[in-house]
């Protein structure tokens, strides 16, 4: 019995066998310097979201859910922590024999190396990637944001309007979308105009930075604009799209999309899923987030705790209370301690008698005894007032907070610190303490 | 590394009711997050036992799905893997495995195949952690044919249902019953044996040649005055799951801060299949003390000494109190449940009332889940 049949006798084997309809290409590469402390030493994608989660997942279970399995991810700033959470996508089912997920970073050529300077600048850098797969469609993702969205659907959108491109686009308030670029379209989604951050928008349809490409516009519009600094996707590439008179398409979203982008929305976006039914359910079954996690035990709540209005991680013990927060993995929390609106991160040990009020608490921070955070008056943030504006009080990771310590609100702690680093034990709201070696 | 493992999972008993319907012992969840075969699985995997195969034989449906991939305990290797070997019909053979020896025997091609020198036999109802290199130090110190490991029950433990044996003082075997009436001894064994492998493919073939089936009655007990058997004593903690009562002790243990030290804190650490759930949540109402919770779970009541599993939901106004609620449960509001075992994916109605008042009660109600 003969099980293979070769039908192309003459052609060198495997040629013409890898196409892929639609290839992913995630943008994971920026810093965002917005979230202050928690991106000194990770990219944004890789930080920490919901107890076991990293920022990526989403983007990458959005992926696999919608059956779109070859992957490229590119990195710069920071990739560590985003290699090794990623490695060979087993977590997503990205490990595949064609296609799968593959970490993108900037490399040296021959002639004209240089960092990605750009969104569509790093796509440029790896034209051969694409082309490897011989895709129909590109679909370029941002990895800095929470939401689930199924791309198949996106991809028929695009299809059935023969759009050259599509984008993703959700209605917002009037009032905020001069934040947003904003797309002009008529009622069947074709886009007329686009502004970016209007003062006064004439639509209310906000690009999510989800863009749907037909392959070859894309290629040819790279190359074709190659030579522009910081060659950009909403500034250089769609304006080229639509200056050439391609059809350009918004396919509108109405479901749960968060960009956490500032501490505030980070913080916020955490805050959502501890709702009762939260807008954005982890708990269903359809459209699961995966994400890489060990093998952990079940948390443990002690006896004399409380615990209300949580998510909590595995391996984690409670010997204290929390109230209205989001707890990762292998968490310690001492007896006494009180634990309120706040984001701990995995790995992190608070001691016996602490209070931490509206508090983001980086990964692998150690806090000691009778220590207090959030405290005391609303004061602005005195070295980056941008960032740190809304009362939260940020702890970067690895940090060590010594016993006794009271540290105000908007105040940014990061690296080891002893007794002797503080006047009184005190560090006033709106202080920065980060130590050499730890710069931003 | 230089032994395989061989972990015999295909074991069920009466004793363990109703909880064993569904699934062989070796599958029972324990501590939340974790199936028994997990321990076994992780010692040899943390030892370096790199090929381990796993008979199985009752019911297996359970223990296959936990093992459909090898890659929780780092056994996807292209030096080793994982082997499920369950019985097969063959040209020489059509029988079900007729005993721990037989099953051996029936896949005796395995041992054959490999070219560790030792192999070390364990089963997959044990809760323990243990490196067997120091066990294969110890067979290889005394020049023993076979090592058995022992432990010293306490005085107050019936130890009746164990093989009980007696050493000499250089830890040789001198007398080994299995199951007696009156034990003579509180030395048991933990069914955890190190032995050669060609001595052991020797010894199996001949008991087949005889037509015998079982390895601790057909082999240790028949050659223990022909073969060098030592008893490897072990101190730390071991506990068997085979009744309820066994079963519900071992899983409450855990509750207790040095149990849950030295198994979830202490390296090396036990392993099992990660399921891609959310993190815990704990809503307005919940009111937890001395427990474990898993992930995936909701919790709306109160909870007191007990063991939440995975993706359990606990409504408004539930009491949970000393009971183990086993996965994917879903308990409507105002229910009491008290000194229960609940079985994996109930569906418990609201306002319902279930207390073991003398001893555990296996609570399973197969209720139709609505879901919406």
């Amino acid at each position: 019995m003969t099980f293979f049949v070769f039908e192309k006798l003459g052609t060198v084997r495997g040629e013409g066998m890898i196409k892929k309809e639609m290839i992913a290409m995630l943008l994971a590469g920026g810093q965002g310097s917005r979230l202050g402390v928690l991106t000194a030493k990770v990219a944004k994608p890789a930080v920490a979201f919901g107890g076991k989660y990293r920022i990526i997942d989403f983007p990458l279970s959005n992926c696999i859910n919608s059956g779109v399995d070859t992957v490229g991810v590119l990195t710069q700033y920071q990739p560590l922590r985003l290699n090794t959470h990623i490695g060979i996508g087993i977590p997503w089912d990205l490990d595949r024999n064609v296609g799968g997920v593959t970490v993108l970073p900037p490399y040296e050529k021959s002639a004209n190396s240089e960092w990605y300077t750009g969104t569509a600048n790093a796509i440029f850098q790896n034209l051969d990637y694409m082309d490897n797969y011989n895709p129909e469609y590109v679909l370029i993702l941002s990895g800095d944001h929470i939401y689930k969205m199924d791309y198949e659907v996106m991809l028929d959108y695009h299809k059935s309007r023969g759009a050259s491109v599509t984008i993703a686009a959700m209605p917002v308030p009037y009032e905020e979308a001069k934040r947003f670029g904003i797309l002009i379209a008529d009622e069947n989604g074709k886009i007329n105009d686009f502004e970016e951050k209007p003062e006064n928008p004439r639509s209310n349809l906000a690009s999510m930075g989800i863009y749907i490409f037909n392959w070859k516009l894309l290629k040819e519009a790279l190359i074709a604009m190659a030579e522009q600094p910081a060659l950009d996707f909403g500034k250089h590439v769609i304006p080229y799209c639509h200056e050439k008179g391609e059809p350009l398409y918004a396919y509108e979203f109405n479901g749960y999309w968060k960009d956490v982008g500032t501490l505030y929305s980070y913080w916020e976006a955490n805050m959502e899923l501890i709702d009762l039914v939260p807008e954005f359910n982890l708990y269903e079954e359809y459209w699961k987030i995966y994400t890489r996690s060990d093998s952990l035990p079940p948390q443990y709540i002690a006896s004399g705790s409380k615990v209300e209005k949580c998510i909590i991680g595995e391996g984690t013990q409670i010997m204290g209370s929390v109230f209205n927060s989001v707890i990762g993995c292998g968490v310690t929390i001492g007896e006494g301690s009180i634990v309120k609106d706040s984001i701990i991160m995995n790995e992190v040990v608070i001691g016996a008698n602490c209070e931490v009020y509206k508090g983001i608490i980086a990964e692998n921070v150690v806090i000691g005894n009778h220590v207090k955070l959030g405290i005391g008056d609303e004061a602005e943030n005195e070295t980056d007032p941008h960032i740190y504006n809304t009362g939260l009080v940020t702890v970067g990771e690895k940090s060590v907070i010594p016993d006794n310590v009271t540290v105000g609100k908007n105040s940014v702690i990061s690296g080891i610190m002893s007794a002797s680093d503080f006047d009184n034990a005190f560090l006033a709201s709106g202080k920065t303490m980060i130590k050499a070696g730890d710069d931003l | 590394m230089r032994a395989i493992g061989i972990i015999l999972a295909g074991g069920n008993n009466h004793r363990m009711k109703e909880l064993s319907q569904k699934r062989a012992i070796s599958a029972m969840p324990i501590a939340g997050s974790y199936r028994s075969i997990d321990f076994a699985l992780s010692n040899m995997s943390n030892s370096h036992v790199q090929r381990v195969a796993v008979f199985t034989q009752y019911n297996a449906r359970s223990l296959n799905e936990h093992l459909s991939s090898s890659k929780w305990w780092d056994f996807g290797r292209k030096q080793g893997g994982l082997f499920v070997f369950t019985p097969t019909v063959t040209h020489e053979n059509s029988t079900w495995y007729r005993g721990t020896a037989d099953a051996i025997y029936q896949n005796l091609n395995f041992l054959k195949n490999s070219h560790e020198p030792y192999v070390v036999i364990a089963s997959g109802d044990c809760v323990y952690k243990l490196d067997y290199n120091k066990v294969l130090e110890y067979h290889i110190a005394k020049k023993a044919d076979v090592t058995i490991v022992c432990k010293e029950m306490e005085e107050s433990e019936n130890v009746e249902r164990y093989g009980i044996f007696k050493m000499d003082e250089e830890g040789r075997i001198e007398e080994f019953e299995e199951k007696p009436i009156n034990a003579k001894s509180n030395t048991i064994s933990c069914g955890i044996y190190v032995i050669r492998r060609r001595q052991l493919i020797e010894l199996i073939e001949k008991c087949a040649e005889e037509n015998q089936h079982d390895f601790v009655k057909d082999v240790l007990i028949r050659y223990k005055d022909h073969k060098r058997i030592y008893g490897y004593k072990m101190k730390e903690y071991w506990r068997n799951i085979a009744t309820v009562e066994d079963y519900y002790k071992t899983n409450m243990d855990f509750l207790k801060p040095e149990v849950r030290d030295y198994f979830f804190r202490q390296y090396p650490d036990i392993y099992s299949k990660v399921d891609d759930l959310p993190p815990a949540k704990h809503n307005v109402g919940a009111n937890i003390s001395n427990s474990l919770i898993s992930s995936g779970s909701i919790i709306n009541g109160t909870v007191e000494n007990s063991i939440i599993f995975k993706k359990v939901f606990v409504g408004n106004n539930c009491v949970i109190r000393n009971s183990i609620i086993l996965n994917d449960v879903y308990i409507g509001d105002n229910t009491h449940i008290e000194n229960c075992i609940v079985e994996s994916r109930d569906t418990i109605r609201a306002n319902s009332y279930h207390h073991g008042e003398d001893s555990i009660k296996i609570v399973i109600e197969k209720n139709e889940r609505y879901v919406i």
